[in-house]
């Protein structure tokens, strides 16, 4: 038995680092590459640029306009992620601690849109923005925000229905409205779950290429990501120079993701897969 | 007298009661409402202006033009692109799905046995799951180069010869294979999380009755972890049926012999370069048809081998 287990635990332990070997090697090759040299770009064998080019990352900056695809991400960003936290904790407040008729059939017809493909309804929300005037602004970028995200209000409710429904009673004696328990009581509670919802939507919104890509037309108006996409389409060659823009731009996430991780990995816990 | 004048009062706090109720629903209204505006909005109301359009032909310049189902009967007659989008679809759906799942579960299973420096590789193992897909698809893009590539370059150690990768059609949906397999800690984490759920009394107790590692994996863990499974199974259909940036970034015109043109990369270039929003349409409402009769035949067949506790 525990010589078994020895030979299990050997086992786990070489796949693991072969596994880690393995993950880390692009990233590895990503960071080594775009600090090279342009005569050592193309030569797989080196591995530690001689000398590390840093400049590279200020080229690559440089050649487009960086800081504005940076307010454009982050306005873009913030905006979504502030409206939806506010508009999805609303609706799994609604769903969590009030009683009305139809709430169950409305929570199954959420749940359902979770499997709807947003192909079905991207052009004719297409069209609806471009009639109103809005193509190439951020308007379509975050008014869907404001209307909050069906996974997100499942996972507040999933969280919401775990705090003690005491404090809301004895919040509404002293006469609280139902309101001010939403904003007092509950969300303050809801805390940890929240920031869960806001490192996922920062995630998503920041990585999102599909929406701009659609929306956005004017050059100066680009997200990071899709002007990272663009810079390749013009810079094709100089792989050292691509390689530093697109670890600027997983950047944030890597350091949102190292300094939050819990968040991330909560959120899988919270859904609770049970339903 | 004494009877009648409880019956009031009752009546009366019924009727108090009815109207905290009302109120109490009214209130309930106010707050899902920016989510029903939404669901509307972005949903209801496009789904039927979406089936619409897809029985139109419209560039979005001239006025629609009523068609009937000719888009339909086009694209299952006459369009062998879309055959090939379907194929190259679920060929990658049937390659990268189950070699995931596998993998994923597999790592799973190796981080939730405690040994030391779990933190460690779980960090490492979700990594690539959160980073931004342009951002990794570039970085893919510059490792499969079939001509001084570092994958290529790295294989020669283990005597593997060169591959052309993207740009050959045999091997261009394998390299998108590969690339998905890098990012398989996303599904990672959610095993990890259904595994940390199971009460571990029953490996106790399966160990007394002298239960191996391989048993106790066959019995206690798979059954426990099926509803996991389940779960990433159907999202995994879900996930490799919309796969967009990858092969746009990659190969936007559908790759050699149109070997990676994915489903919604034929459905955006139909929309978004050729301006044929009715065909796009009808190809969306087939996809959305597909991926719901997928997950309804999963879900069908899901009880014969998902455990439930539960449903005991």
């Amino acid at each position: 038995m525990k010589k078994q287990k020895t030979f299990w635990k050997i086992a786990a332990y070489t796949s693991m680092i072969i596994g880690a070997g393995i993950v880390l090697t692009p990233v590895a090759w990503l960071i080594s590459t775009s600090l090279k040299d342009a005569s050592q770009v193309f030569d797989p064998a080196v591995w530690i640029p001689k000398p590390p080019r840093f400049d590279n990352y200020t080229k690559a900056l440089s050649v487009m306009p960086f800081a504005k695809y940076l307010i454009n991400t982050c306005v873009i960003t913030f905006s979504c992620m502030a409206l939806t936290i506010i508009s999805s904790s609303l609706a799994a407040f609604g769903f969590a601690r009030m009683r009305f008729p139809g709430r169950n059939i409305l929570f199954v017809i959420l749940l359902s849109t979770l499997m709807l493909p947003a192909q079905v309804t991207m052009i004719p929300i297409f069209k609806i923005w471009s009639g109103l005037g809005l193509y190439d602004t951020f308007v379509p970028l975050i008014a869907p925000s404001a209307f909050g995200s069906a996974f997100y209000i499942f996972l507040l409710r999933q969280y919401f229905l775990t705090i003690p429904k005491e404090m809301d009673e004895a919040a509404r004696i002293d006469g609280a409205g139902t309101f001010t328990i939403w904003r007092r009581i509950v969300m303050p509670q809801a805390k940890p779950a929240l920031a869960t919802i806001a490192v996922l939507s920062f995630m998503s919104h920041w990585n999102d290429f599909l929406s701009p890509l659609i929306y956005l037309s004017d050059p100066g108006k680009r997200t990071l990501a899709l002007a990272l996409w663009a810079f390749q389409g013009q810079y094709s060659t100089d792989w050292n120079l691509l390689m530093a823009a697109s670890t600027v731009v997983m950047l944030p996430l890597l350091l949102l993701f190292f300094f939050a991780q819990r968040y991330f990995v909560q959120g899988v816990a919270l859904s609770g897969l049970k339903s | 007298m004494k009877l009648e004048s409880s019956q009031k009062t009752k009546k009366k706090a019924d009727a108090r009661y009815s109207n905290l109720a009302k109120k109490e629903a009214l209130q309930g209204y106010i707050f899902i409402t920016p989510w029903v505006a939404g669901f509307i909005a972005f949903a209801l109301f496009p789904m039927i202006f979406s089936f619409l359009i897809s029985l139109t032909k419209w560039d979005m310049i001239k006025p629609a033009q009523f068609i009937g189902f000719e888009n339909y009967s086009r694209i299952f007659t006459e369009d062998f692109r879309f055959r090939q989008a379907l194929w190259v679809t679920a060929r990658y759906a049937a390659l990268s799905l189950p070699l995931g799942m596998a993998g994923s579960l597999i790592l799973a299973v190796m981080l939730n046995m405690n040994l030391r420096g779990t933190r460690l590789f779980r960090t490492i193992f979700y990594m690539p799951a959160i980073l931004p897909s342009v951002a990794v698809t570039m970085l893919w893009l510059w490792i499969l180069k079939p001509r001084d590539g570092v994958l290529n370059y790295l294989l020669g150690f283990l005597h593997i010869s060169p591959k052309p990768w993207i740009s050959d059609p045999n091997w261009a949906l394998p390299s998108f294979v590969i690339m998905s397999l890098w990012g398989i800690g996303g599904g990672m984490i959610i095993y990890l999380a259904g595994l940390q759920s199971i009460p571990q009394e029953l490996y106790e107790a399966a160990e007394i009755d002298g239960a191996g590692a391989w048993v106790k994996f066959r019995r206690i863990t798979l059954p426990m972890i099926s509803p996991t499974i389940l779960f990433n199974l159907v999202m995994g259909i879900i996930g490799s049926f919309q796969v967009f940036t990858a092969s746009f970034v990659m190969t936007p015109n559908g790759g050699p012999g149109y070997s990676t043109l994915f489903y919604v990369l034929y459905l955006y270039q139909k929309a978004f370069r050729y301006l044929q929003m009715g065909y796009a349409s009808a190809l969306a409402w087939i996809l959305f048809v597909i991926i719901l009769g997928l997950t309804l035949m999963i879900l069908r067949t899901s009880n014969r081998w998902v455990y439930y506790e539960s449903a005991e």
